[in-house]
């Protein structure tokens, strides 16, 4: 039961990461709690009271869903993915601003748009 | 051929001119004469099928059926054909008084100018056989898109501010007003198609009819009815040949045009009468006639003055329509021809004057009519028309209109009708008075005047008349003046046919 | 099995096979051939599905051959036909378009791999049409958008960096919310296949865990079509990225998204839960006017006309939306047609500022001044296009708008009618704004121009051209959006909810 709360919390906290946070890889941080909470949430779903792993052994009546822990699994891939692509991301937008924090972005964006307002 | 094969081709016609004109461009004067002729055989086209024509069993085209059970559609009835007969008419003789009006003011990008108005025509030709609400709706867009072009023509940053003004104002109550309106009737009759007696069953809410009427009255940008009339004087920025056929014929009338057939053949003349709605805007009319002619009366500009006499020409006919009354509808769709051909003799002479003499304002014409007899006494014709005197046409359509109010019982609007007369001789008939009866102000002493035959005057005026061509077209317009109050029988009959 | 048996499986085997073999080119003009090949291979396909569909019915592929609840069934149905019909086009047109774009868009390094996410990109979108299983909805969404997300970064300007990890995030997001609500589906009902859950749900679906994983899975669509308030990532996105990319976007990925979530709204929990139980209907509704209301205004002051076209593209998702939120036969079938409507509108929009962006290098409003009469036919295009999406008779646009306030007025919500009318005039301000600079405004110095080559005039044409002819006979259209609701709905819960819905 206690696993519900568990996966809310990291819920939560990584939300508010994503959200708070100004530097890049913090939110990318973030994201991946926001996601771990959804695989904790899954797993503990498929979780047959008495069950023990979802891998044929010898001896055990009694097997948790192995349906969670495969979209899990698909899952886990897709979160590793958005991570690299994010974190790809990030180091084009270091490399492009020299910073990866939100607000030196914003303001070297800010400037371009000025620039591009009066010249052009 | 037959009337059907006739409505199939009749809009392709000046569409193939546009093609034409297009292709042409490189021989001025080849390119003029495609619009000249095109115009002869779309004109007779027009008389062949409105002879053609039995009003019991009209003939039906479909173009496209864009949604189930609505289709675009052509079908002529006689307001319709009313129309179709004075645009076809007066396109190329408004297309040999723009020949004469481009060349002598020297104006560029003219085949864009011939071809933009090619398809206007097509457009207003749509307008006047539509068959039901939805294609009128189409066309008339169309004929906002084709005309902009003519307007913004100078491209100047007043032509643009007038561009923007045209269309926003046309596009924005045609889309937030008109369409709206048209798509509820759908929704409440389940039909556009236009029908005699209107197409709202027996028992529909009064409330709602009333506000179905209000939205597409004042949805009808065109028709300029106060508030929505900013958008015409606005256009007098366009070269005069453009004022001219747009906008005292094409495009004022397609707007006049669309209220008549709503309140005739969606509403019918009967409903109409007990519409609270229509109470309003016969009202909301009158306010308009009064006001623009008094605004009239303060412009020196002389197109701006006809542009405001236009608008409340126009009023007139919204007049005659809400009154629902036989004799109104009669009158208003007679004023269609009348004003038609009494506004474009005003505009050519303005034009006219424009072009020989560069003046604009009515301050800078005493004494003119020395100079520009010819022009002058055009002038006189078109605005005793519009006043409503005898001989000019104006007189019949007037006297209908009049009729109208007295069988409606609005002793108001009929004195209105009459102050608004009085009005017009104010501002109309002063021009051309001051024009031959007083003395034209020399420019280098204002108190002396120039005499044509003076001996000891260094300045003469000598007759100096418009380019050729814009003579011949003033002339012609000038004499349907009098044509239609000498033979307004075949004009009386069409009406009398849209009000049986 | 015959080979027309394996078409749902091949429209998404072929490019996501060419895909990794795009990436091994080493010049672009080779990835540009295959990637061209494979979705052409597949817009065939689908036209051939379509017609399967429409004549024998829904078409059932299972993977594997294991037969659902078990395995994952690709089905295909008139409105997945429909939606794959517009996406596998649009692809195809605009890989025709864009090689000369996308060449001078991207260095000479990374153009194959521009197409092969291109390609997977396209492999998501048509896999989102085509699965019959809810988590293979969210498999899809994410490769589709992880791919968009690499799109969208290899924009010309730096901020397209920005607009793409902005777009992760919140897409990220987005997705993860859809799963989440999919795992509540599966918590209650054990299945993952879309008709069992159909089947399995209204016995539970009094319950909160079926409300929240409702509330969830509406949030995590709402992000993925741009729904009002949840669009914050699109202008950006769309305005900096290749123009091919945002051409392609525009047209498919929200329409993808939307099409998803009528799945999961008609399809799985129901009319009567989805638009009755749950003021869904109400918040579309609100929702959608926001959106256009907005969006169209915010449109009229921006002085890049691919960020202006974005908002546009906002504020055309709230027409849907709003669409959808009548909850009436009409107003359904509405939305699917604009659906189809706006697909060729924005495509052939986007791909004509391509075009400009080709020539001159850039897409500032004031430096189309004067092109009218030096790009004649590309301005043409963006002059029609730019009339279908204000809703002037006779393009598409106007249909969609007719059938939207006919859908309005149907259920006496006049005021409604008005305000999705004064949008139309909102989208006249904001589209007079580029022809006028784009026909009266005098050149300015130093930007030359040229009419855009063949190869990019044609794709656009044939969207104009469709525009113009789906505006005049909407048999096609209109009459395919009905068939597709009518098979979602049933038609006796949807008059009798319709009625309720509304006070």
């Amino acid at each position: 039961m206690y696993n519900y709360w568990l996966a809310v919390f990291l819920m939560m906290a990584g939300f508010y990461v994503v959200i708070a946070q100004g530097n890049l890889v913090k939110k990318i941080i973030g994201l991946g709690m926001f996601q771990t909470s959804v695989f904790i949430l899954y797993v503990s779903m498929g979780k047959v009271e008495g069950g023990s792993a979802p891998i044929v052994t010898e001896g055990v009546e009694v097997y948790s869903n192995p349906v969670p822990h495969v979209l899990m699994l698909t899952a886990i891939v897709v979160g590793v993915a958005t991570t690299a692509v994010g974190l790809s991301l990030a180091v084009r937008i270091n490399e492009a601003y020299g910073s990866v924090e939100e607000d030196d972005i914003q303001e070297l964006d800010d400037e371009l748009d000025k620039i591009q307002e009066s010249g052009l | 051929m037959n009337a059907e094969m006739i409505l199939q081709l009749l809009i392709l016609v000046p569409v193939l001119c546009a093609i034409c004109i297009v292709l042409l461009r490189r021989n001025p004067n080849v390119r003029e004469a495609v619009t000249l002729v095109f115009g002869g055989v779309l004109f007779a086209m027009v008389v062949m099928l409105a002879t053609r024509i039995s009003w019991g069993d009209p003939p039906l085209v479909m173009l496209a059926e864009p949604f189930p059970g609505l289709s675009l559609a052509l079908s002529p009835e006689p307001l319709g054909i009313l129309f179709a007969l004075i645009a076809s008419f007066l396109w190329p003789i408004t297309a040999i008084y723009a020949i004469g009006y481009m060349r002598g003011h020297g104006e560029s990008n003219q085949t864009r100018f011939f071809a933009c108005f090619a398809l206007s025509i097509a457009a207003t030709i749509g307008i006047s056989m539509a068959a039901n609400m939805l294609t009128l709706f189409v066309f008339y867009e169309l004929l906002t898109l084709a005309t902009f072009p003519l307007v913004t023509h100078a491209g100047t940053p007043d032509a643009k501010r007038a561009g923007r003004i045209y269309l926003g104002i046309l596009m924005g109550t045609s889309v937030a007003l008109m369409l709206l309106a048209t798509i509820w009737t759908y929704q409440i009759t389940g039909t556009l198609d236009f029908t005699r007696g209107g197409v709202f069953p027996e028992g529909t809410d009064k409330g709602v009819m009333s506000i179905l009427l209000l939205l597409f009255i004042f949805g009808t940008g065109k028709a300029a009815l106060m508030p929505f009339h900013r958008w015409l004087p606005a256009a007098m920025v366009a070269p005069t040949p453009v004022s001219a056929l747009l906008h005292a014929v094409a495009v004022v009338k397609a707007g006049v045009f669309t209220v008549l057939k709503v309140a005739i053949y969606l509403f019918g003349i009967d409903s109409i009468a007990d519409l609270q709605g229509a109470h309003f805007l016969s009202y909301a009319a009158a306010f308009t006639i009064l006001v623009a002619s008094i605004v009239a009366m303060g412009k020196d500009n002389l197109k701006a003055r006809l542009a405001y006499s236009t608008i409340s020409q126009l009023a007139y006919i919204v007049l005659g329509a809400m009154i629902g009354t036989s004799a109104g509808v009669i009158g208003g769709s007679m004023h269609i021809a009348m004003h038609a051909f009494g506004k474009i003799t005003l505009f050519f002479c303005a034009g006219a004057i424009l072009v020989a003499t560069h003046r604009k304002n009515v301050s800078e014409l005493d004494g003119i009519g020395k100079r520009m007899p010819l022009t002058m006494a055009a002038f006189t014709i078109g605005a005793l028309s519009i006043i409503g005197l005898p001989p000019m046409g104006g007189t019949w359509s007037k006297w209908m209109l009049i009729q109208g109010t007295l069988d409606a019982g609005a002793w108001i609007l009929m004195v209105v009708l009459m102050i608004s007369s009085l009005l017009n001789i104010a501002y109309l008939l002063v021009i051309p008075m001051r024009a031959f009866f007083a003395c034209e102000k020399s420019k280098e002493d204002p108190t002396k005047c120039i005499h044509p035959d003076a001996r000891d005057h260094t300045e003469v005026a000598e007759v100096d008349e418009a380019p050729a061509a814009c003579l011949i077209a003033i002339g012609v317009t000038a004499i349907g003046c009098i044509a239609l109050f000498i033979f307004p029988d075949g004009l009386y009959q069409l009406a009398q046919e849209v009000a049986r | 099995m015959s080979f027309s048996d394996h078409f749902p499986v091949l429209v998404v085997l072929i490019p996501l096979l060419a895909a990794p073999l795009a990436s091994l080119f080493t010049k672009g003009r080779a990835a540009w051939a295959l990637a061209l090949a494979a979705t052409w291979a597949s817009f065939l396909i689908s036209c051939l599905l379509l017609k399967q569909v429409l004549t024998t019915g829904t078409v059932r592929y299972y993977m594997g051959g294991w037969k659902p609840p078990w395995g994952i069934e690709y089905r295909v149905d008139v409105l997945g036909g429909f939606v794959l019909l517009i996406v596998t086009a649009i692809a195809a047109l605009v890989l025709t378009f864009g090689r000369r774009s996308i060449k001078s868009d991207l260095p000479e390094g990374r153009r194959s791999i521009f197409y092969a996410a291109f390609l997977l990109c396209f492999t998501g979108l048509a896999g989102m049409t085509i699965t019959g299983d809810a988590f293979n909805v969210f498999v899809f969404l994410e490769i589709s958008s992880l791919s968009s997300y690499a799109l969208i970064s290899m924009g010309r300007d730096r901020r397209a960096l920005n607009a793409a990890f902005q777009y992760l995030i919140m897409g990220s997001i987005g997705a993860t919310f859809i799963l989440i609500g999919i795992g509540f589906l599966y918590m209650m009902t054990g299945t993952l296949n879309m008709d069992d859950l159909a089947q399995r749900l209204p016995a539970v679906s009094d319950t909160n865990t079926i409300r929240a994983g409702f509330a969830f899975l509406t949030v995590g669509f709402g992000l993925k079509l741009a729904l009002f308030p949840l669009h914050l990532w699109l202008p950006n996105a769309y305005a900096y990225a290749p123009s091919a990319v945002s051409a392609f976007l525009a047209a498919t990925a929200t329409k993808v998204a939307i099409y998803s979530l009528l799945r999961f709204l008609l399809g799985i929990f129901g009319f009567g839960f989805a638009l009755g139980a749950m003021p869904f209907d109400m918040i579309l509704i609100g929702l959608g006017l926001a959106a256009i209301l907005s969006a169209s205004l915010v449109a009229v002051f921006q002085k890049n006309v691919k960020r202006m076209l974005a908002y546009s593209s906002v504020a055309q998702v709230g027409y849907i939306a709003l669409g959808i939120g009548l909850a009436s036969q009409t107003g359904l079938s509405a939305a699917v047609l604009h659906l189809f409507n706006h697909a060729m509108m924005k495509g052939a929009l986007f791909m004509a500022l391509g075009a400009i962006a080709f020539r001159i290098g850039s897409s500032r409003i004031e430096n189309l001044a004067g092109l009218g009469k030096r790009m004649p036919f590309t301005m043409a295009a963006i002059a029609i296009a730019g009339l279908s999406l204000i809703g002037i008779p006779g393009t598409a646009g106007f249909v969609s708008k007719w059938f939207l306030v006919l859908g309005t007025l149907e259920q006496g919500l006049w005021p409604l009618a008005a305000l999705i009318l004064f949008g139309s005039f909102l989208a006249l301000i904001y589209v007079g704004r580029i022809l006028e600079a784009a026909y009266f405004g005098t050149p300015k110095d130093g930007i030359e121009a040229r009419e855009a080559p063949i190869g990019m005039l044609i794709p656009i044409w044939i969207l104009v051209i469709a525009n113009i002819y789906f505006g005049l006979h909407t048999d096609f259209s209109y009459g395919l959006a009905e068939r597709a609701v009518a098979d979602l709905l049933p038609a006796a819960r949807a008059t009798v909810d319709a009625a309720e819905v509304m006070p």
